[in-house]
């Protein structure tokens, strides 16, 4: 009997998802071919309010459930923060933008799901995905099928390896390398611990490029750490060992959550050696209830500072804050930034809602490298062929619980 | 002196496993079932906590108080809307699958009503740290209360079991439900009143995990939820001696492997030690041979 | 058909509704009738059926709890994926995938051998930790494994990448967390049901043989078991085996299907175990047709809930703890008996299979 209910329930689903999907591909024609005489407004939208009902299609991926969590509701909510903005303010060349924003779990598989989900639904520029290891999969569809991808935040070098893809972060190489460089080159320390996250593509990407470029850099590993995403509690045992072996500074290539515990657990050790971070530990002063003092003297190469005092990253906080109320991190920022990257390569470009995604995306990979944007990660930011962003990276330093320019 | 700061920091990670380990182990020595969302009712402790303190400026104690009543009572109800009805099913695996259900229920409702934002969580203990060997060794405030609170329970758990009516009738249900039927026992009062402990335990857990590594999130409760298991196993699951030493060596194992073999290989470690143990004494170190008859 | 003995019928039933599943999915694929999102799904949906099948034979039919599948999984998708890697150019795509089909079940074998031989010795919960433990423990090393090759041979480092000291033209292939990347996507839906038919057709005989009906009298009674001359480590060995191997078959399709191969917790942790356990308990426990119809249904539902954005894993909970309720609570089972369609018509109940409980 058992048997006999789950394959009537299982054969409602298939069935459901083939009609689900049936419908949704007689769909997917429509607009390209309608859009002329409009006759066919999308389904869902408000904002489809053009006179021809016209909408630019731009999808997001990235983790809204599951332990990555907080980097893709960051990106969605910045994203479309962006987009109402850029939709009040008339569009993009009179065109409003519908904006989908799908989960991918931070699973690569489930990454590619959300993907098809997006083409189902005729999406016609990819912001995405939020992580790195996703971003890989999802690259290498959507250089299958030309579709123009961008992704604030995936930052593995494979993450853009076709003329595509483009990103707003830096890449990880970019990160270890500028982080020695810039430690070396002011004389910070000499003898460097790392801790680093060995589970995680981000972390150990950084760990390796900064490693090699150390030693041109006269600094002096004495101790390299790892913890894992499954134990990412305790850091007792990587701080002692970077305190018996007398380093000066500990380099942090990891994400604030687990910087906010690291920096308690020194201070109740009496450790204090000057920490240093990347892009990861922007974030780490708007920890709820997050003991600020214990940040104090931490040092962070980011593109984006939450307090900076730019009108423009201001209006941005305000907004944000308004809307979902948290005060907004570095993936926020990317993604807002990416958004406005898209409008500027759209209006160079001059595509149109009508353009095949195909089209739009051979146009846009040529315009991406031709616009300059100031935006919150970065003033006069452009882009190089390979799909990274030229922008310079801001040495900041925690004083008195906020940000300061170094 | 390391080896003994080393040492100190594993007794302060294990003791934390070891609380949670308690509730685990009780659960499962009377209803027989791995309770998957244990870990998930540790993390409702913490948001409870902390919203009454930081959200309300209550006082810790009160706000620990009102957590404990808070995941008893969500215990109490997940025992008998999720697990109960499945108390007679065909298989003992389908209220372990349901317990599963029960864990993402839990995170994705922690995930929507609270986002995914990490929280640091201001602890709730106020006694200074102990300092030895002049600033050498440390041991914190947060680690000599876990202890404390860890020998009390086990202590508390042990005399309730042996000299209550109501602890007498557990320790008859985890041994026979049937008989203990006969003998006019309430099997399901019995059990839920287990899990209402056992909840209970939860939210003291929660608390003292959040006041000693200050970070929560939706996720916060699944991890040490897992390794509360292995520690749980560790000492003989049903064990509640064997919980708190399980989760003590369990520290100081993952520390003591960190330190000395290698910190990427943490997890393998101390699985490996896990496993080493189970071989050698099939039901863990203080588990009961249960002897089969044909 | 009604002269067939039942079992012939109920295998030829489970495999008629995969291949008429296969056929409908190709036709409709042909018309374009199918969304991107399903034609995306379909190389998954042949994986998760795999697995619950694979473990079906564990849990199911050899009763012992097993929360380390995705272990095995793990290791045959690292094994094909590295072995499809170095043989990118030297060889034709079919000659390699089938190659790395081989070699990932192989080497899955060998580790549930491997791992079968301690294990086996334990019982119920007791085993599901120490599989859980060795699934945990495969995951953790194959991020700490370095492995790259020049035109001096392959270097293994446990350390980091740069520690693998490779000449400039050496290329890293396994790189610790950031794993595989750049597997060829040799997997495809046809070459999935093949795989699942040929799962079905090894494990469905291996039930209905000298061998399976040893398993199961394991299973039903060990001590009963032992004392008719049952070699009872040998089939528990076979079982488990068998089982791993088959997991690493799903493993290379896994890696096959996606460019990036990493090894995280979400998808070869102990939850992914568990989330085929899911498979396994929901389609009913030693009921192979059972397993394929659930892994179906449960990797489809998150992907139909994407609608409803935000309030998606919960609504997936919430269905997950409904249908178990529904499926096992003895009440529901009553009720269901009472109100079968079968029992309404007035037909005779109890027809197909009583594998297991």
């Amino acid at each position: 009997m058992k048997r006999f209910l789950s394959i009537a329930v299982a054969s409602a689903m298939v069935a459901a998802a083939l009609t689900g999907c049936g419908g949704g591909a007689s769909d997917s024609t429509a607009p390209a071919e309608g859009t002329e005489n409009g006759s066919t407004a999308p389904a869902e939208g408000d904002s489809a309010a053009a006179a021809d009902g016209a909408v630019f299609k731009i999808g997001g991926i990235g983790p809204v459930t599951g332990a990555a969590a907080i980097y893709g509701q960051a990106v969605k909510n910045a994203a479309q923060l962006a987009v109402d903005e850029i939709n009040a303010a008339g569009g993009i060349n009179g065109v409003p933008i519908e904006f989908n924003f799908q989960d991918d779990e931070h699973d690569a598989e489930k990454a590619v799901n959300a993907y098809n989900t997006l083409k189902d639904w005729d999406m016609q520029v990819l912001l995405g995905t939020v992580t790195s290891t996703p971003c890989t999969a999802v690259v290498e569809k959507t250089h299958e099928d030309n579709m123009f991808h961008l992704t604030p935040s995936g930052s593995a070098v494979e993450s853009i390896q076709y003329d595509n893809a483009f990103r707003v972060c830096f890449s990880d190489p970019n990160q270890g390398t500028a982080s020695a460089q810039y430690i070396g080159e002011n004389g910070l320390a000499t003898k460097v611990a790392v801790i680093y996250n060995s589970s995680d593509v981000y972390s150990s990407g950084i760990y390796q490029t900064f490693a090699a470029e150390a030693g041109n850099q006269g600094l002096e590993i004495v101790s390299a750490e790892a913890f894992t995403a499954d134990s990412n509690t305790d850091f007792s045992v990587q701080l002692q060992k970077a305190k018996d072996a007398g380093a000066e500074l500990v380099f942090l290539p990891i994400y604030y959550t687990e910087a906010s515990i690291i920096l308690g657990q020194a201070d109740k050790m009496g450790y204090k050696p000057q920490f240093f971070g990347c892009d990861g530990l922007d974030g780490l002063l708007t920890v709820e209830d997050f003991d600020t003092a214990l940040a104090e003297g931490v040092m962070l190469l980011t593109p984006f500072a939450a307090d900076a005092e730019d009108e423009l990253t201001q209006n941005f906080v305000k907004a944000y804050q308004d809307a979902f109320g948290d005060v907004p991190n570095q993936f926020a920022a990317d993604a807002y930034d990416g958004i406005y990257a898209i409008k500027a390569a759209i209006e160079k470009a001059g595509v149109t809602p009508d353009m095949s995604a195909s089209d739009i995306c051979d146009a846009l990979k040529v315009s991406m490298t031709e616009i300059s944007i100031d935006g919150l990660t970065g003033l006069g930011m452009t882009w190089g062929a390979d799909g990274e962003p030229n922008k310079e990276p801001k040495a900041v330093k925690i004083t008195n619980g906020a940000y300061a320019a170094m | 002196m390391s080896l003994l700061s080393y040492l100190i920091n594993g007794i302060s990670l294990g003791s934390v496993y070891a609380i949670i380990a308690l509730g685990y182990t009780m659960v499962y020595g009377i209803a027989k079932m791995l309770n998957f969302a244990h870990g998930d009712v540790i993390m409702v402790g913490g948001y409870v906590v902390f919203i009454m303190t930081s959200g309300m400026g209550l006082p810790p104690v009160l706000a620990v108080l009102v957590s404990m009543l808070v995941c008893t009572v969500l215990g109490m109800v997940i025992e008998r809307v999720a697990y109960k009805p499945l108390r007679m099913a065909a298989s003992p695996l389908a209220v372990l699958i349901t317990a599963i259900g029960v864990s993402y229920l839990l995170q994705n409702l922690a995930l929507l009503l609270f986002g995914a934002n990490t929280k640091s969580f201001k602890s709730v203990v106020t006694i200074p740290p102990l300092v030895l060997a002049e600033g050498q060794l440390t041991i914190s405030g947060e680690t000599i209360v876990t202890i404390i609170a860890c020998i009390v329970i086990m202590a508390g758990l042990t005399l309730f079991i042996k000299k209550t009516r109501a602890g007498q009738a557990m320790l008859a249900v985890s041994e026979d439900k049937g008989a203990a039927q006969l003998m006019g026992i309430n099997v399901n009062g019995t059990i839920a009143l287990t899990f209402a402990i056992g909840s209970a335990l939860a939210a003291v857990a929660g608390v003292l995990l959040c006041s000693t590594y200050p970070s929560l999130s939706p996720y916060t409760g699944a991890m040490p939820g897992i390794k509360a298991f292995v520690a749980a196993v560790f000492g003989g699951i049903g064990s509640i001696p064997g919980a708190m030493i399980g989760g003590i060596l369990l520290g100081i194992i993952e520390i003591l492997g960190k330190a000395y073999i290698s910190s990427q290989m943490a997890d393998a470690i101390v699985f490996a030690v896990l496993i080493v143990v189970l071989l050698v004494k099939p039901t863990g170190i203080l588990g009961k041979e249960i002897q089969e008859k044909v | 058909m009604k002269k067939m003995n039942p079992t012939t019928k109920y295998n030829m039933i489970t495999y008629a509704v995969v291949i008429v599943a296969y056929i409908l999915v190709a036709a409709l694929g042909a018309a374009g009738h199918i969304s991107s999102l399903m034609e995306g799904l379909l190389v998954p949906l042949c994986i998760y059926v795999i697995l619950a099948v694979s473990l079906n034979l564990v849990v199911g039919i050899l009763g012992e709890l097993s929360l380390g599948h995705a272990g095995f999984m793990c290791v045959g998708a690292f094994a094909g994926s590295f072995f499809s890697m170095c043989t990118k150019e030297a060889m034709p795509g079919g000659l390699r995938f089938f190659l790395a089909l081989v070699i990932g079940a192989v080497t899955a074998a060998l580790f549930g051998i491997l791992i079968g031989i301690p294990v086996l010795r334990l019982r119920g919960d007791y085993l599901a930790i120490v599989t859980l433990a060795f699934g945990e423990i495969i995951k953790n090393l194959m991020n700490v494994l370095y492995i790259g090759r020049d035109e001096s041979g392959f270097h293994f480092s446990m350390k980091d990448s740069v520690a693998l000291g490779l000449s400039p033209e050496g290329k890293t292939i396994l790189n610790g967390p950031q794993g595989i990347t750049g597997t060829p996507h040799d997997a495809s839906f046809t070459i999935g049901v093949l795989l699942i038919l040929l799962t079905l057709f090894i494990i469905l005989n291996l039930i209905h043989s000298r061998d399976g009906r040893a398993i199961m009298a394991i299973r039903d009674n060990l001590i009963a078991a032992e004392s008719v001359g049952i070699h009872v480590t040998r089939y528990k060995l076979m079982a488990f085996t068998l089982s791993a191997s088959l997991a690493g078959v799903a493993g290379v399709l896994y890696a096959h299907n996606l460019s990036t191969l990493t090894a995280l917790p979400k998808n070869f942790g102990y939850n992914m175990s568990i989330m085929i356990l899911v498979f396994v308990v929901l389609g009913g426990i030693g009921n192979i047709r059972g397993s394929v119809i659930s892994a179906v249904v449960l990797t489809l539902l998150p992907e139909l809930l994407r609608g409803l954005s935000d309030y998606r894993m919960l609504i997936y909970a919430v269905v997950l703890i409904a249908m178990m309720l529904f499926n096992w609570s003895p009440k529901a089972v009553e009720f269901r008996e009472r109100y079968s369609w079968k029992r309404l018509l007035h037909l005779p109940s109890g027809s197909g299979q009583s594998t297991g409980k």
